[in-house]
């Protein structure tokens, strides 16, 4: 049985009387491919939003690679608006920054793309290999670091070969088409070594050409990576394609876990993308 | 590789180009009249280079909006003054205070003669950034999570207290309180004489080229180094940057702490400059110059901060004075100049800049990008005759 | 007693003429996003102004003309350097504004020759009086008087009527304010028109206190009422009022103290604390960033 890679304990995420995230328990294990899904406004973005550090959850725990690394109970004025479940289950405060996370071991895609917009697309890349530099401001403003950027160099050309962006390293990000701008942000969370990668909405916006080629760099991704990747994702066929196993999110809640198979004929996960009719 | 071959060539060409420059400024003090107005605008342009340039680490590549450069040049030009004033002088000039409580120079202490000079001043301007650098970690502590204008507005009053601080009575014996402080080494103190005390080689525009160099390049190295990368991230898009690992909170405190630093340094030699420091010349319409020069240059342009710092100054003090003076031709006294209209005309120039060339003379470009343009053209022109 | 009576109603009154000159800046701070770097020096041409125009013209005739022409100074400035980079960064609008702060100051020093002008007296402002034991002029007690009255017309305005809707729905939301049909551009100069208008009364009041101009009158004055706006919450003008008496008292404070040389520095003092704990100021709203 492969480990867990990540586990999400008890998350809930209330801003103000708003519960945008309720009781979520979430397990990704080591080398799968876990999609995310739901209605628009499900909350979503807001978990992955907790799970890479942006929010702070106002309870609950993340576990990630065998350690916590986020945990938090209400407080403050939140105490009494607290509407949520497991009030009282967690004691700590633990809130990392975002940045913190990353060089935990975790690097994420956006829903907008991105990426860092004067500089090129190898440089796109080279910038997020800076959270793995060992070197001190001198010894890099002096040079003294020369084997490890040249190393960093090596890799990121290695990197841009595999995503196929090599013949274009020398662009700028923006004068890319959106399909390769949405490659070179994969490509550039590859590029902070994690373990596990993040995507959100990788195919938001895509035609289905490109979302079939989409899923299949993906799945390229995975095989040549070894890397686990929990995403979100609107599009369906994507998603039943590659993934192992999905959860599906309703108003914060979630409502059904299991195989592409099982999800597909899961009644609650049908009624909550169809609606029910109000007469039934 | 070839890339590799091609940026050692290009660094050995930037630095055989700035020998040729350092010399030339030798060549052109020891053979034209020393007291020309030239040599001042090379001076003060140095060292107004070297400010923008460290303006422009902030405000051009890392996006932070800092206005309290002159705060900065403020605590160089202090540190490097009160360290560096002879113990014989210090007498004469803290005569309000009954002699100051610092009681030693460091070129002194190196032994005086020239080595005891040049360690002295090296010394007392390091330290002068690093007073500089201390100020601006604790003031980055509150003020960094600030957003732009915010973080504008408080670093300008940082200045104003910092200048409040520096001309506060109790504090005459170190600061000399409003007064200004004086009779330390200045850039004509590294000019060669001989025993009669004839002047044999004049460096003291040489002086302020070096040290205004060596620190220049030094930012350029830090710029183009993974670190530099990172604050070019910050700048672009902040949340993408922390996502990807980077530590906002560190590298914009470092960013501070840098530009902060090499303030400080040209504080220090703007004080050797005019011989004098003195509180109240680091106003915030000292800021707003610094700030205009970058903005002329270019934002995000090392370069473009550099030539606009040479053509400010010598528009300043030395094209545009002839607006100041009234003048007649023949018996028609022709109007508007008089006192002031020098600085009304260029502030409409400034102006002019600002609204139609937003992107200032060199936009984010460097010079030798615009020679690469130039060679890419060429070429493209050779293939296609 | 009588020294404290004293401290307390310039404090006021300084407090009364800072709000005028703070809304302005809060006002088009919620409208642009912007700090305008340039009010202070308005409120200085302002009282230049008026120094030459009562040279030559009555009383009765200069201070309507000064208002006019110091109100077309607020739009012009915002015609010409602000509106050309409605969509430049906010970088390059604040170094705009603080371009046209140096022209400003730079004109001044030209007309007048770097000299401190005199500022007119005026009657019923300057003349003496005494309360409760202290001497004091009429324009002490005419500016608390004032600001009242003119924050309730402004309120009236921007809660009553059209324009004033329209400044609200802009303040809230620029591009969807602009979706909606609104005219920006004038919204825009309506605001900087009223942030003039005040800045030229708080003007008239504050250089009869004061009587001498010299180019640099504006910057401080202008500084320490953005801090005002600030710490009343940027954006609200009951909050920039009541910042601003905070500040003109603690102010005239500590001048009376021994502590006068820090007069600035404590302003600015207090303006970063205000930004560290609690940017949303005394009265405003917060506002959260999406991601």
């Amino acid at each position: 049985m492969s480990e867990q890679l990540l586990r999400l304990d008890h998350i809930t995420m209330q801003f103000g009387g708003v519960v945008a995230v309720d009781d979520l328990e979430l397990v990704v294990n080591e080398g799968e491919i876990v999609a995310l899904i739901g209605p628009n406004g499900a909350g979503k973005t807001t978990a992955f939003n907790v799970i890479t550090g942006v929010y702070q959850p106002t309870n609950g725990a993340v576990w990630f690679d065998g350690a916590k690394i986020i945990e938090n109970h209400p407080q403050g004025k939140m105490k009494k608006q607290y509407k949520g479940q497991c009030d009282g289950l967690y004691t700590e405060t633990l809130s990392p920054t975002p940045d913190k996370i990353t060089r935990a071991g975790m690097a994420r895609t956006f829903q907008n793309i991105r990426l860092w917009k004067t500089q090129t697309v190898f440089d796109n890349v080279l910038i997020a290999k800076h959270c793995r530099s060992t070197s001190s401001v001198f010894s890099a403003a002096f040079r003294l670091n020369r084997k490890e950027e040249a190393a960093q160099r090596a890799q990121v050309e290695e990197l841009l070969e595999i995503v196929g962006l090599s013949d274009v390293k020398n662009e700028l990000a923006t004068s890319l088409p959106y399909g390769k701008q949405r490659r070179l942000e994969i490509a550039r969370a590859l590029a902070a070594e994690p373990k596990l990668l993040l995507l959100d909405e990788p195919a938001a916006g895509m035609n289905p050409q490109e979302t079939e080629e989409l899923t299949a760099f993906i799945g390229e991704i995975r095989e040549k990576f070894k890397i686990t990747i929990l995403l979100i994702e609107h599009h369906m066929n994507l998603v039943m394609g590659i993934s192992d196993r999905i959860y599906v999110l309703d108003f914060g809640k979630l409502i059904a876990h299991g195989t592409p198979a099982e999800i597909q004929k899961n009644q609650r996960v049908i009624d909550a993308y169809l609606g029910v009719a109000d007469d039934a | 590789m070839l890339n590799e071959k091609k940026s050692k060539r290009g660094t050995v060409i930037a630095l055989l180009c700035a020998l040729a420059l350092l010399a030339l400024v030798i060549l052109l003090e020891n053979t034209m009249k020393p007291t020309g107005m030239l040599f001042t605008v090379l001076k003060k342009g140095a060292v107004y280079a070297l400010v923008a340039v460290s303006m422009n680490l902030l405000n051009g590549f890392t996006g932070l909006f800092s206005l309290g450069q002159a705060g900065f040049m403020l605590l160089g030009a202090y540190t490097y003054a009160i360290l560096t004033i002879p113990t014989a002088d210090r007498e004469a000039v803290y005569y309000l205070y009954n002699g100051s409580a610092v009681n030693f120079s460091l070129p002194e202490l190196f032994g005086g003669g020239a080595v005891g000079l040049v360690l002295g001043v090296l010394l007392a301007l390091f330290l002068g950034g690093c007073a500089a650098a201390a100020v601006a970690w604790l003031i980055g502590l509150p003020v960094l999570r600030l957003k732009s204008d915010y973080l504008a507005i408080a670093t300008l009053g940082f200045a104003e207290i910092i200048r409040a601080i520096f001309q506060w009575d109790p504090l005459g014996p170190v600061t000399n309180g409003a007064n200004a402080l004086k009779s330390f080494p200045t850039f004509s103190s590294f000019n060669i004489q001989n025993a009669d005390g004839k002047v044999i080689l004049r460096l003291s525009t040489f002086v302020p080229f070096l040290l205004a160099g060596v620190c220049v390049a030094v930012i350029v190295l830090l710029i183009n180094s993974t670190y530099g990368r990172a604050f070019k991230a910050i700048r672009d898009d902040e949340v993408a940057a922390e996502a990807m690992g980077i530590n906002l909170a560190r590298h914009k405190r470092l960013a501070f702490c840098i530009s902060s630093f090499f303030a400080g340094v040209g504080g220090g030699l703007f004080a050797m400059f005019a011989n004098q420091a003195q509180a109240k010349v680091f106003t915030t319409a000292m800021t707003y110059e610094i700030l205009l020069i970058v903005v002329i240059g270019g934002i995000g342009s090392i370069s473009g901060s550099c030539i606009a710092a040479f053509l400010y100054v010598a528009a300043s003090e030395w094209w545009l004075r002839f607006l100041d003076t009234e003048t007649y031709i023949g018996s028609f006294k022709v109007p508007f100049l008089r006192t002031g209209f020098r600085m009304v005309v260029f502030s409409v120039i400034i102006m002019v800049v600002v609204l139609f060339f937003r992107k200032g003379i060199m936009g984010d470009k460097e010079l030798p990008d615009l020679l690469k343009k130039r060679q890419k053209k060429a070429t493209k022109e050779a293939v296609q005759p | 007693m009588q020294y404290g009576i004293s401290i307390l109603l310039s404090g006021i009154s300084l407090g009364g003429q800072y709000a005028l000159i703070a809304i302005g800046y809060t006002m088009v701070y919620g409208i642009l996003r912007l700090i305008n770097f340039a009010h202070g020096d308005v409120f200085m041409v302002a009282g230049l102004m008026m120094v030459y125009l009562s040279a030559s013209l009555p009383l009765a005739a200069a201070i309507p003309l000064m208002i006019i022409l110091a109100v077309l100074l607020g739009f012009i400035i915002e015609r010409a350097a602000y509106k050309p980079l409605r969509t430049a960064p906010r970088m390059s609008v604040m170094i705009s504004a603080i371009g046209v702060s140096y022209l400003l100051q730079n004109l001044a020093t030209y007309v007048t020759g770097g000299l401190p002008q005199m500022y007119p007296a005026l009657p019923g402002l300057s003349n003496q009086l005494t309360i409760a034991g202290v001497s004091t002029k009429y324009v002490t007690v005419v500016t608390p008087v004032l600001v009242v009255l003119l924050v309730a017309a402004l309120t009236q305005l921007i809660n009553h009527t059209r324009i004033g809707m329209a400044m609200r729905a802009v303040s809230r939301d620029f591009e969807t304010a602009q979706l909606m049909g609104i005219r920006i551009n004038s919204v825009i100069s309506v605001t900087f028109i009223i942030g003039s208008l005040l800045a030229a009364i708080g003007s008239l009041l504050y250089f009869t206190n004061y009587q001498s101009i010299v180019p640099l009158s504006g910057s401080l004055p202008g500084l320490r009422a953005f801090v005002a706006a600030v710490f009343g919450g940027i954006g609200s003008i009951p909050g920039a009022v009541v910042g601003a008496f905070l500040i003109g008292i603690c102010e005239s404070v500590i001048k009376g103290s021994d502590w006068s040389v820090f007069s600035d520095a404590f302003t600015f003092a207090i303006l970063i604390v205000v930004l560290c704990v609690k940017p949303t100021g005394l009265f405003g709203e917060k506002v959260t960033d999406k991601v």
